[in-house]
């Protein structure tokens, strides 16, 4: 992904002195799945879609990120209307072919620090349905990225975009929020890994296959597990299953028999007693020289007699153990939410002043811009009332007049610059609007950020 | 009070811990990378200050507690350092910084502001004896600290509740590996050391004391980690039972390292 500049002052700020992120979406918080897909947009379908959202005068940059979750377009307003979402909206009920009725209380729209802050909600996992996810993180980057080859972004969304994906590097180095396991498979696999280590070469036997096991074989085999077998009651049905998990199918009369090899036992068998017993697992063990054993019973009733805990070098882990881990991974996750947040403050605070320091340039140019058309009309009618001067001396007051605008405008772009305090800058920034009927000048209305 | 290299030391030790620490939290490369570099700079650091009293005193700094303890510091992370490049595994790095750390800030406070008075030259074959002795002792100190954490590391997983620092532990597969490795490191560097003692006191009396305790401690010290060596690749003892039985033996080599040294031996009172 290329490295975005921002040093290019945005058209909006230069025609109204607003720079604001504008944001309609609709996420699994809002609206079901039936209603997700109809608005979920393809990698093509988002690219067009911010392509047709500028060449339609409705933003001046735009991003669309649609995930399995959800669907949401940023933009910067071409102009600064406070009806830019209701534009938005339009838009997208259009693309899709939906009703406006059928979106009623599905979408939100926040505008301005509220649409960064959700912005960067999302970007650190606080807005996915699984707390403290990674996998948005990489949406988003693959989003944002694909909008700036494309060439919808600009460095109001750049600015936004780049600040969300620092701020989800940095919850996730710095914060546990996405740290532990929170799905009974993966709870098992890194289980597992605190005992092997490198899963690679390890082998794995399963027994039976419920979801939860494949979802285990999955991550076993992210990791590199060397050696995978698979026993079912029906062999056709173990010889599929090992077919689909890329492993080897042995007969359930041999269970005993293979038992000896894996380092890492799943089952997941529908039965009324344990199917494997404190002594064929003690004999296994013996068999292997006494190496772990990781043993994860899915099954419920039991597959392994639970006696079997107290072998030596075994470790085994069934439903409910991996299930109260992950309860205890998602209260310890929630406990990291306020140390997100304040990440995010922190980030939305560099974004506010990056914003407030554009929007300081801005505004001395619009004054400049006023003062030089002021000094033009006066020149024009005083000096055409003095017919006797020269054309020097007509240059020479030009000149002066010249110099009386930048030596006013002088002091208050310096005290723009130093304003220590953010808030106290863009207070004045629109003080000095207000005063100078700047934002009335430009027939536009309406303030710079929703958010504010 | 640590000489300037002492210091430049401890404050390379203390960074290269925090350094492992966050490497526990974000494990990227150039963090390991840069703890490893933290660590080998602490070490030759740590080698500048222990020559500058070798100048002093003329000799490997083994004649006063001071020394001889910067020593066994100085060799702990050395032979850390080994193993981690060679095992290629940083994830205990955290564990033995810290002890690193804390050794050495108590040793900075425990220093003597003087230089010891010189002892008596007895040549380098000595010199060599006492320093692969405490590489010895540094070796099964490590390995004592893995074994610690591989008991720890084996009682949360099979209490079923593991903590927020749980799953930051490196494995127990790595822990018994890295073990048995630092008592190989140790067993060879004893077998040198005993080596290289015998012949001196070979040349110098024309006799070999066997009957001295603490040649009869040390001689313990060699069958009892053969014995853990042996016992961790047998069934029934590898894993938890085996690195119960490297911490027990490490028991024996602070026996030797301290009780043995002040009060029993004849010939190994040194300080």
């Amino acid at each position: 992904m290329a490295i975005a500049s921002n040093t290019k002052t945005p058209a909006a700020s230069r025609a109204t002195g607003g720079i604001r992120v504008a944001l309609i979406g609709c996420s699994h918080r809002t609206a079901p799945v039936e209603l997700r897909e109809r608005v979920a947009f393809t990698a093509e379908q988002a690219l067009d879609a911010a392509g047709e959202l500028r060449r339609r005068g409705i933003l001046e940059e735009a991003v669309v990120l649609s995930t399995c979750n959800r669907s949401e377009l940023y933009g910067v307003p071409a102009a600064t209307d406070s009806a830019v979402t209701e534009e938005m909206e339009e838009f997208l009920t259009s693309f899709h072919g939906i009703s406006r009725t059928e979106l009623d209380g599905r979408l939100y729209r926040w505008e301005g620090t509220d649409a960064v802050r959700h912005l960067y909600r999302v970007a650190a996992g606080l807005d996915s349905m699984l707390l403290g996810e990674a996998e948005i993180l990489g949406q988003l980057r693959t989003a944002y990225g694909q909008a700036l080859d494309h060439g919808s972004t600009g460095p109001v969304l750049n600015r936004a975009f780049q600040g969300a994906l620092e701020v989800g590097k940095r919850v996730r180095a710095e914060t546990e929020v996405g740290a532990r396991p929170m799905s009974v498979a993966l709870a098992g696999t890194k289980l597992a890994e605190r005992v092997f280590g490198n899963l690679k070469g390890h082998a794995a036997l399963i027994v039976g296959a419920g979801a939860v096991a494949e979802q285990v074989v999955e991550h076993l085999r992210s990791r590199g597990i060397g050696n995978l077998r698979v026993v079912n009651r029906s062999h056709d049905h173990a010889t599929e299953l090992a077919q689909r998990m890329g492993g080897e199918a042995v007969r359930w009369e041999l269970l005993e028999k293979v038992l000896a090899a894996p380092d890492i036992i799943v089952t997941s068998v529908s039965s009324t007693g344990p199917v494997l017993t404190r002594e064929m697992l003690d004999r296994s063990i013996a068999a292997r020289g006494g190496r772990p054993v990781f043993v994860v019973d899915l099954g419920v009733p039991r597959n392994v007699a639970p006696e079997s805990a107290g072998l030596y070098n075994l470790y085994l882990y069934n439903i409910d153990d991996l299930g109260e881990i992950v309860e205890q991974n998602k209260r310890a996750r929630e406990a990291e939410i306020p140390r997100v947040e304040a990440i995010i403050i922190e980030h939305i605070a560099k974004f506010e002043a990056w914003r407030a320091a554009l929007q300081a340039g801005s505004i001395v140019e619009d004054l400049r811009g006023r003062f030089r058309k002021h000094r033009e009309v006066l020149l024009r009618e005083r000096l055409a009332e003095m017919k006797d001067l020269s054309p020097e001396e007509r240059q020479r007051l030009s000149s002066i007049t010249e110099e009386l605008i930048e030596r006013v405008l002088d002091e208050p772009a310096e005290r723009l610059r130093n304003a220590r305090e953010m808030r106290g800058r863009l207070g004045a920034i629109e003080a000095l609007r207000h005063l100078f009927g700047i934002d009335r000048d430009s027939g536009k209305g309406g303030k710079g950020g929703g958010g504010e | 009070m640590l000489n300037h290299m002492g210091y430049v030391s401890l404050a390379l030790y203390a960074a290269s811990f925090l350094v492992y620490a966050r490497l526990l939290y974000a494990p990227k490369i150039w963090l390991g990378r840069l703890a490893t570099l933290l660590l080998a700079g602490g070490i030759v650091a740590h080698y500048f200050a222990l020559l500058e009293r070798s100048m002093g005193t003329h000799t490997v700094p083994y004649d006063d507690l001071y020394g001889s303890m910067s020593l066994f510091a100085w060799l702990l992370g050395l032979t850390y350092l080994g193993l981690e490049l060679f095992h290629r595994q940083r994830s205990v790095g955290a564990f033995v910084t810290l002890l690193l750390f804390a050794w050495m800030a108590i040793l900075g406070w425990l220093a003597p502001h003087e230089m010891p008075s010189l002892p008596p030259a007895r040549g380098p074959l000595f010199a060599f004896h006492v320093t692969l002795n405490t590489w010895a002792y540094a070796a099964f100190a490590l390995s004592f600290v893995l074994s610690i954490v591989y008991l720890v590391q084996d009682r949360v997983l099979r209490s079923h509740r593991p903590g927020a620092a749980f799953w930051r532990f490196p494995a127990l597969d790595v822990l018994d590996r890295m073990s048995r490795s630092s008592v190989f490191v140790g067993l060879a560097a004893l077998a040198f050391g005993v080596a290289s003692g015998l012949v001196w006191e070979h040349r110098l009396t024309g006799m070999y004391a066997w009957g001295d305790p603490k040649v009869i401690v040390t001689l313990l010290i060699v069958g009892v980690y053969i014995a853990y060596l042996f016992l961790s690749r047998t069934s029934g003892w590898r894993g938890a039972r085996a690195a119960r039985i490297c911490t027990l033996n490490f028991a024996i080599v602070l026996f030797s390292y301290t009780l043995v040294n002040l009060y029993l031996t004849r010939f190994h009172r040194f300080f």
